[in-house]
């Protein structure tokens, strides 16, 4: 994948930076109507690094974070991986669950399905939109959650990646929201071969 | 003054007493830690995949079980280290994410570890510890004046090998 993702054009990688927008844009509003805040989001970055970088994004491989990870079915097969930094997922927690702030120290099942929800949400809702844009069915599978560090967390769509090439191909956006600093970052990794079958569909051949 | 050598994913160093060797976060990765106890000569590779002959491509040697362990053992041999005294410490492997239908994307880490023991035993090198599956990440460290290799977890707590 290193040499197909090296080789694409700024029109091409521009492209794709505005399928991210549309998709975050979507999960954004999805997430800030669920928790009744007003979300930033930064406009995305479409990245090509060395894999071994990727983990710096989030703060280093040892950063302690929550991810929820999805796989995307149909035509143009991906990971979606949606990454808060802990304290930020606590603090979701606390507002899906009705705590007081700061009362989430650790995860309960009824926790983690809680943030497995906001997982899959922004997913279908980011997916939604890609789906419009390129005319393509694209699928997400149920999620998975872990809290780990996240390099371990990051490794396990890294792996898939460099069994083609040492680059991956990013494209991530941040949410903030002001008041009380909760973060994260939304992952979408094309598998090897699907960025084609993406820039095709939405008619960018470079 | 002992330094702190850090190795990235996909990547390996090598070093000598009183420098220590650290990788963060390894999920499904391994993190093979070989150690010469009298020249104090040791290495930390941070494999990510387990054999270049099934990739397609190997721009970079230190990502697979079988290419990375030769390299690292030569370069530590440059430094001084005997073969027949280096032994073999190993941890990760995780599989971070449990799906109902674990396909074999899922099953790196397994694949991973297996790759790394039979790589060693091909090497002829001795392992002589192995804290390597579960679902949960480490961050790994080499002391190289002891040859102690130090597993860090979140909350499964912290082991000496």
């Amino acid at each position: 994948m290193s040499s197909e993702i090296l080789k694409l054009s700024a029109m091409q990688l521009d492209a794709l930076r505005e399928v991210g927008n549309v998709g975050a844009g979507n999960s954004a509003t999805a997430l800030s109507q669920i928790i009744n805040r007003k979300i930033d989001m930064t406009v995305p970055q479409v990245a090509i690094m060395p894999l071994g970088d990727v983990p710096d994004v989030v703060g280093g491989p040892d950063a302690m974070v929550v991810g929820v990870y999805l796989r995307v079915f149909g035509p143009a097969p991906s990971s979606i991986l949606f990454l808060l930094p802990r304290d930020s997922a606590f603090y979701l927690v606390d507002m899906l669950m009705g705590r007081e702030q700061g009362d989430t120290t650790s995860l309960t099942s009824m926790d983690e399905s809680a943030l497995m929800e906001i997982g899959n949400i922004l997913s279908g809702a980011y997916l939604n939109s890609l789906s419009h844009f390129t005319n393509l069915t694209l699928l997400p599978s149920i999620p998975a959650l872990a809290m780990d560090m996240a390099g371990a967390i990051l490794s396990v769509i890294l792996i898939q990646l460099g069994q083609m090439g040492d680059h991956a191909l990013v494209i991530e956006t941040e949410f903030t929201s002001d008041n009380d600093g909760v973060k994260g970052h939304f992952f979408l990794i094309p598998d090897p071969g699907s960025l084609t079958t993406i820039l095709a569909a939405i008619g960018v051949k470079g | 003054m002992s330094e702190l050598i850090k190795v990235g994913m996909a990547d390996y160093k090598v070093g000598i007493s009183p420098n220590n060797l650290i990788s963060y976060g390894l999920g499904s990765c391994v993190g093979i830690a070989l150690y010469d106890n009298i020249t104090k000569v040791g290495g930390l590779a941070h494999i990510m995949l387990p054999d270049s002959t099934q990739a397609r491509s190997a721009e970079n040697p230190a990502k697979f079980a079988d290419t990375a362990l030769p390299l690292m053992l030569s370069d530590m041999i440059k430094l001084g280290a005997l073969k027949q005294r280096i032994t073999a410490k190993i941890a990760g492997g995780a599989q971070m994410f449990t799906f109902a239908n674990a396909t074999d994307i899922m099953r790196v880490g397994e694949r991973n570890a297996e790759a790394v023991r039979a790589m060693l035993k091909k090497m002829d090198i001795r392992m002589i510890a192995d804290d390597t599956g579960g679902n949960y990440g480490r961050t790994v460290e080499l002391k190289l004046e002891t040859g102690i290799y130090r597993v860090k977890t979140i909350d499964k707590g912290e082991k000496e090998l």
